[in-house]
């Protein structure tokens, strides 16, 4: 929404976490997780770089309103445990 | 004491207790951060002095520091200030209010040290106040002047004090020097709303999208409109304290029931008094308006005395290739909307430190008179250029 | 929990407008894992100054001031001047500018603060050329290496010119350190960002940054890629600390083509052209090792 000028500061300053942008949008192959096969290396976690792997008792939950579906966690997992599925129906 | 406009600038940023000072050296603006540099190594100044490898660099360093809170201050010259002409505007860009001083001297090629207002000129747009000084007693005054104006919530726009290269820079004249605790009760500290402080995970200066970008435009444009009524407060409450003042916007000399006044910028100005007293004192009416705030422009303090004369003569110290001289177009502009409205006409001079004498200016007025009268066979004429008729000497 | 390797607290919030599989992302997500919350950022015009979104959108929980391209070494000379002269203590000020901000246009400024021994860290993302505005050569984009101002199939064909040497240059300036760090080696990374933060003065620290789009190449490969540039010694792995050098990282010593076949903007090479690739970095190599060796 288009702030009119006197709502707005003298000049842009950013404060609002960028959650606010759904990244997950650009999505066009989603991580699937078979968490039986998880070794909990946190490998996946560690190479995120959107930070959008957050970490529960050492398994990976990924954040699909953020992941942009780069790839690197599948392509790193030595458990193989993250496959690259195409998304379909948005 | 007695002093040269170039201290007069370092006295000035020392009594404003500048915090952060970024500079790089530049003909002829060097003793106004010799004078600095001195001044913090001593301690007599508590700030730092950052002595950067550019100028680009003296104001990108400036606009950083004061983002982080600190009164920032730098000065330099000519290609200096054209080096820095990004980051002025970022500067205003980012509402900081930055007090610079440029000693304005002419552009190369072919090189000059000398003065004319070309580089000052040039950044008429950058969203900087801009202050042209007449004496070096004015630079000190309007760099504290300047630095409460634009610290002002409704202003938060950085500003330039203009002083002439050498005429003013190095030509000693007495100045006062006020007493740092009278400078203090007139100037508190800088306490901007915002700035970058550790703990406020804040971005300054983001990318903004087309559907927003405008407003922020709006709100400068409105800091430098709300600037014109607060260098004015500014300098009433500047002379209740130091008992002095500098003529606001705009200065007006003699120009009671004048016939045709000179509208000029700079060091020429006090010679212009003593043209205009002289041939005041043989019964002609002519008078001096003395642009002191280029940005933001007096067009309406020039439209009150335009309606009220036959003529101005505008003359300008730089030159706008393919146009004409900036003042010149600005005061016309400003004529624009009276009923009755004088003749204009721009006279080009002094470009490269070329001497404006007593006697050009006496010629430029006796032919504004004739102008006002008959109309101006040309709109804009260069003045004193070998090769052309020599009329004005 | 199982314990990670490097510090589980993120500085840096989904939802960045890089591309998908950016270097350039895990470059910040790992600096600030090492440097904390008390941290105080300037970015020039790069990627990463879209990156953290369009205002008022914040990537970060450190603040951060946006600068002109060629002015990062100046606005943390002045962010520093300005917290010293506040007396604002235990602020680790840093630079963040990517190859062209670094080796082109901001090597001015960035000598000028090295030189003043400036206290602040300069970090330079490299993804070896000018990505944000569409993948033009850089002074650090590498020999050989296809870019859209050095097209494939012309006269002069692909960038002919070899890589600055950035590394050198800053020792050149006699800072008390300056460290190489990978993407593919957080641990690495986290460690001499850690050490980079814990020494005053000016320190360096350059990221080699891989960037899908402008290497052509899968996104999921990015960490992959930066893996066999440190193997391949194409991007080893050391630091400079007090002018002694020490490589952090020998690496598997794969042949540079294990390294080059992995991106499209290689793909035109012939043979010969590997060839002279894999002797330039054997050389440099030999040329590192005997620097740790003679401890310069």
């Amino acid at each position: 929404m288009t702030k009119g000028h006197k709502e707005l500061p003298l000049t842009p300053v950013s404060d609002t976490p960028s959650t606010i942008n759904l990244t997950g949008l650009w999505r066009v192959v989603r991580p699937v997780v078979d968490l039986s096969k998880c070794k909990k290396c946190t490998l996946c976690w560690k190479f995120c770089p959107d930070a959008a792997i957050e970490l529960a008792e050492g398994e990976p939950h990924i954040d699909l309103q953020y992941c942009k579906g780069c790839g690197i966690c599948s392509f790193e997992c030595p458990a193989k445990c993250i496959v690259m599925v195409k998304e379909v129906g948005r | 004491m007695v002093m040269t406009g170039n201290y007069a600038s370092a006295y000035g940023a020392k009594l404003s207790r500048a915090e952060v000072i970024a500079a790089y050296p530049i003909t002829p603006q060097t003793s106004i951060v010799e004078k600095l540099a001195e001044f913090v190594s001593s301690g007599e100044l508590r700030a730092k002095f950052i002595p950067v490898e550019s100028e680009h660099s003296a104001m990108a360093a400036c606009v950083a520091a004061q983002t982080a809170g600190a009164r920032t201050y730098t000065a330099t010259s000519s290609h200096g200030l054209t080096l820095m002409h990004e980051v002025l505007m970022w500067a205003s860009g980012a509402r900081l209010p930055i007090v610079i001083t440029n000693v304005s001297r002419a552009m190369a090629p072919p090189w000059s040290v000398w003065v004319d207002h070309m580089d000052s000129i040039a950044q008429r747009d950058t969203g900087w106040l801009q202050f042209f000084c007449q004496s070096d007693q004015e630079v000190l005054d309007t760099i504290i002047m300047a630095y409460k104006a634009c610290e002002s919530r409704s202003v938060m726009l950085p500003a330039m004090v203009i002083e002439d290269a050498f005429i003013l820079s190095h030509t000693s004249e007495p100045v006062d020097v006020p007493d740092q605790e009278l400078v203090d009760s007139f100037l508190p500290a800088y306490a901007p709303e915002l700035k970058i402080e550790v703990g406020k995970a804040m971005g300054f200066g983001s990318l903004v999208k087309p559907d927003q970008y405008m407003e922020f435009r709006y709100k400068a444009m409105q800091g430098m409109e709300d600037a014109r009524e607060r260098i004015l407060s500014v300098e009433k409450e500047f002379k209740h304290i130091f008992g002095r003042e500098h003529g606001g916007l705009l200065e007006r000399y003699r120009c009671d029931d004048a016939e045709v006044v000179l509208v000029a910028a700079g060091s020429v100005a006090s010679t212009a008094k003593d043209v205009v007293d002289a041939m005041r004192a043989k019964g002609v009416r002519v008078g001096l308006a003395r642009i002191r705030a280029f940005r933001p422009f007096p067009h309406q303090e020039l439209r009150a005395l335009g309606s009220k004369v036959d003529g101005l003569a505008v003359l300008d110290r730089s030159y706008t290739f393919g146009a004409a001289g900036a003042m010149f177009t600005e005061v016309k502009a400003s004529m624009y909307s009276l009923q009755r409205k004088p003749a204009v006409k721009n006279y080009i001079a002094g470009l490269g430190g070329r001497d404006i004498t007593p006697r050009t200016l006496e010629k430029i007025l006796e032919d504004m008179l004739v102008v006002s009268k008959r109309g101006a066979e040309d709109e804009v004429e260069w003045v004193d250029v070998a090769g052309l008729p020599r009329r004005w000497r | 929990m199982t314990k990670t390797t490097i510090p589980y607290e993120e500085f840096a919030y989904p939802g960045s407008t890089g591309c998908p599989g950016c270097g350039a992302n895990l470059v910040m997500r790992y600096l600030l894992k090492a440097l904390g919350e008390r941290t105080i950022l300037s970015i020039p015009a790069c990627c990463w100054a879209v990156m953290p979104g369009y205002w008022p959108s914040h990537c970060l929980k450190v603040p951060l001031l946006y600068t002109a391209f060629e002015a990062t070494g100046a606005a943390i000379s002045g962010l520093r001047a300005a917290l010293d002269v506040k007396g604002v203590e235990d602020v680790t000020v840093v630079g963040f500018a990517g190859d062209g901000g670094t080796v082109d246009i901001g090597l001015q400024a960035m000598s000028g603060a090295a030189e003043r021994r400036t206290d602040v860290i300069y970090v330079m993302y490299d993804n070896e050329a000018y990505m944000n505005t569409g993948i033009q050569r850089s002074g650090s984009t590498p020999w050989g290496a296809w870019t859209t101002t050095t097209p494939v199939g012309t006269n002069h064909g692909f960038k002919h010119e070899s890589k600055k040497d950035i590394m050198s240059i800053m020792q050149a300036h006699g800072i008390p350190y300056a460290a190489t760090v990978s993407v593919a080696h957080p641990e690495d990374f986290v460690k001499k960002a850690a050490k980079a933060k814990s020494i005053k003065g000016f320190r360096f620290i350059h990221a080699m940054s891989p960037c899908p789009p402008g290497w052509r190449m899968n996104p999921m490969h990015t960490v992959e890629v930066a893996r066999l540039a440190v193997d391949t010694h194409m991007f080893p792995l050391y630091e400079i600390e007090h002018g002694k050098v020490r490589i952090t990282r020998k690496g598997k010593g794969l042949p540079v083509s294990e390294y080059l076949k992995a991106q499209g903007r290689f793909s035109h090479l012939t043979a010969p052209e590997v060839s002279a690739i894999q002797k330039a970095v054997d050389e440099s190599w030999k040329l590192l090792l005997a620097k740790e060796a003679s401890g310069t």
